[in-house]
């Protein structure tokens, strides 16, 4: 890509000062918005783009802020800054190196469904970032687009940031909003959904932070300019972070729609040593273990296509490649730890399955598990499925169920040992 | 008298100014951290000072204390090497990195230095994938993170960190 619109700090160098946005037509959305629209103009422009989630679950942007009710208030805005899947850095980048366009995102969210208070929940690994944040909001609020009176209106506008302390499951909307509320992040039962029912009992928008930084691009071009991008149930760009054993990892700004074999041969430089690819996981350590065949590798990562053709979410296009070299009975011993790991311990399922399935893989891994074990991991990843109230003991057993599946071999190489 | 409210008052009144007047437990976390932020954990009188400000249970603070990774309620090292070793980053070397850092400060993962220094922990991904091996340094209240690591340069920074603290307890 010649221009970027997302990693905007790629194309504009110091894009992170507020003077160097400004002069780059930074805030001019909000501007508008604030000055000229009404607010069911911004949601209305953002429903048209046909924005989707950028988190993982790929849920319309437009119709999440327009299911807030307007009969109680206040209304609150969170920017779900948990980045934590295994794969995934995208988030980071952006508030690093382009802070300004994800706030004005935010803002012009907050002012669409009319919030006078929002928050970024940064995981708490993000410490340094924590507080170059806040410094860009104490700028913002000196130039007069934050506070009591925005840009002179009777809009009113605080944003804080809010550091959680080192739990996976706080990317779950509702276990993000309990940790905010000062309480173990634990999923909540649903419905009611936080649009009705979010932060401190009232209507709540979250949105990831890749989500809101396409807010302002949309705002400023019109929906018709957006959807020039990407395909058209997945307008738009989208960040690939690809990582594992390819020769150039990272960030990959892209259309929706850019296949698995241009994102890893074209952009990531193809496999370290010239070996050859075994398998991707589309959505990090959550997704489905797909065999990297033609089919696969020609595949458009768009959120239909994935699911259509792979039987694998886009998730949040956290693209992790293995090689002939990675062994994917091991690598199930590694997703099984992280999820037992993160299990937040509220289902019974969960808590107790990823502690079995981390026993077995990992007795396995070492060597002095036997065939029978196969078939027990299989079993224990069975009896989680469905069965738990968020999708993290969901996302514990797929690859544990495609690995077996596509790669026993690999788990008999192991206990054959 | 609470020992976070004498020493830190404008950053608990800072904390508590995020949050809606009748959430003050919002603001458990963020004193967490404070409390946290001269020894590198929590001891039970920082709890109950923390309890003490957002009207919580000790048990509640607790809980919370528990429940995430980044607070302490034992006494680790000074410096806390938290490494990265998840799928990723193992997939560039990060176990290999881990092994071999492990041995030349000469303790095991989970272990301190006998002069109270270093501890050397093993943590789930941290969104540095792309530029393993890779860790965090959560220490003096502060957590920052070193990427594209190399064993000799992480020794660098050990020993960097080794010298500064003698100096300090001359």
């Amino acid at each position: 890509m010649s221009e970027y619109y997302l990693l905007r700090h790629r194309s504009v160098p110091n894009i992170d000062q507020l003077d160097v946005y400004l002069a780059d037509g930074g805030f001019e959305a909000y501007k508008k918005a604030v000055k000229t629209m009404q607010p069911v103009d911004v949601y209305n422009e953002v429903k048209s783009s046909g924005l989707r989630g950028r988190g993982g679950a790929g849920f319309p942007t437009g119709m999440k802020w327009y299911f807030l009710p307007n009969t109680v208030w206040p209304h609150y805005v969170t920017a779900n800054a948990d980045e934590s899947e295994p794969g995934t850095f995208k988030d980071r980048e952006i508030m690093e190196s382009n802070p300004f366009q994800f706030l004005e995102g935010l803002m012009l969210a907050s002012y669409a469904v009319q919030a006078n208070l929002s928050y970024v929940y940064l995981r708490g690994e993000f410490w340094e970032l924590g507080k170059f944040l806040d410094q860009k909001i104490a700028e913002l609020e000196k130039a007069g687009l934050l506070g009591d009176n925005v840009l002179g209106t009777s809009y009113a506008l605080h944003l804080h940031t809010h550091l959680g302390a080192g739990a996976y499951i706080c990317g779950e909307e509702s276990a993000l909003l309990e940790s905010l509320e000062g309480n173990l992040g634990q999923p909540r039962l649903r419905p009611p959904f936080p649009a009705v029912v979010g932060l401190y009992s009232k209507p709540t928008v979250i949105n990831n932070v890749e989500t809101l930084t396409n807010v302002p691009l949309i705002v400023r071009n019109g929906a018709g300019w957006y959807r020039q991008f990407g395909t058209e149930k997945s307008p738009g760009l989208k960040i690939f972070c690809l990582s594992g054993r390819v020769n150039n990892p990272g960030n990959y700004e892209l259309p929706l729609g850019t296949t698995f074999r241009q994102l890893i041969y074209d952009y990531g430089g193809g496999i370290i040593d010239g070996k050859k690819i075994k398998a991707i996981m589309s959505a990090g350590a959550s997704s489905v273990i797909v065999p990297a065949d033609d089919k696969a590798l020609d595949c458009p990562m768009e959120y239909e296509s994935t699911q259509q053709l792979l039987g694998a979410p886009l998730g949040s296009a956290s693209v992790i490649v293995l090689d002939e070299t990675v062994n994917v009975g091991w690598l199930v011993g590694k997703t099984t730890h992280f999820f037992k790991h993160e299990s937040c311990g509220k289902c019974t399922p969960c808590r107790e399955g990823t502690f079995w399935m981390e026993h077995i893989a990992r007795r396995i891994v070492s060597g002095s598990g036997t065939q029978a074990d196969i078939d027990l991991l299989k079993d224990v990843a069975r009896q989680i499925q469905g069965k738990c109230l968020c999708p993290l003991g969901e996302f514990s057993v797929m690859a544990v169920l495609s690995g077996i599946d596509k790669f026993r071999v690999d788990f008999e190489a192991l206990v054959n040992k | 008298m609470n020992a976070i409210l004498q020493k830190y008052p404008e950053e608990v009144r800072q904390i508590l100014a995020k949050y809606p007047d009748a959430y003050r437990k919002s603001a458990v976390m963020p004193l967490l951290y404070l409390a946290q932020r001269e020894q590198n954990y929590l001891t039970r009188q920082s709890i109950a000072d923390v309890a003490e400000i957002t009207g919580l249970s000790m048990t509640d603070v607790e809980a919370v204390v528990g429940f995430y990774t980044l607070f302490h309620e034992k006494p680790g090292g000074r410096y806390r090497l938290q490494v990265c070793t998840d799928l990723p980053c193992a997939m560039r070397g990060a176990e290999e990195f881990l092994e071999k850092l492990c041995q030349n400060i000469g303790i095991k993962v989970g272990e301190t230095t006998p002069d109270g220094l270093f501890t050397v922990e093993e943590v789930t991904c941290l969104a540095g994938c792309h530029r393993a091996p890779m860790m965090q340094l959560q220490a003096e209240g502060n957590i920052t993170y070193h990427e594209n690591l190399t064993v000799e340069s992480t020794m660098a920074l050990v020993e960097g960190l080794r010298k500064k603290a003698q100096e300090e307890s001359r």
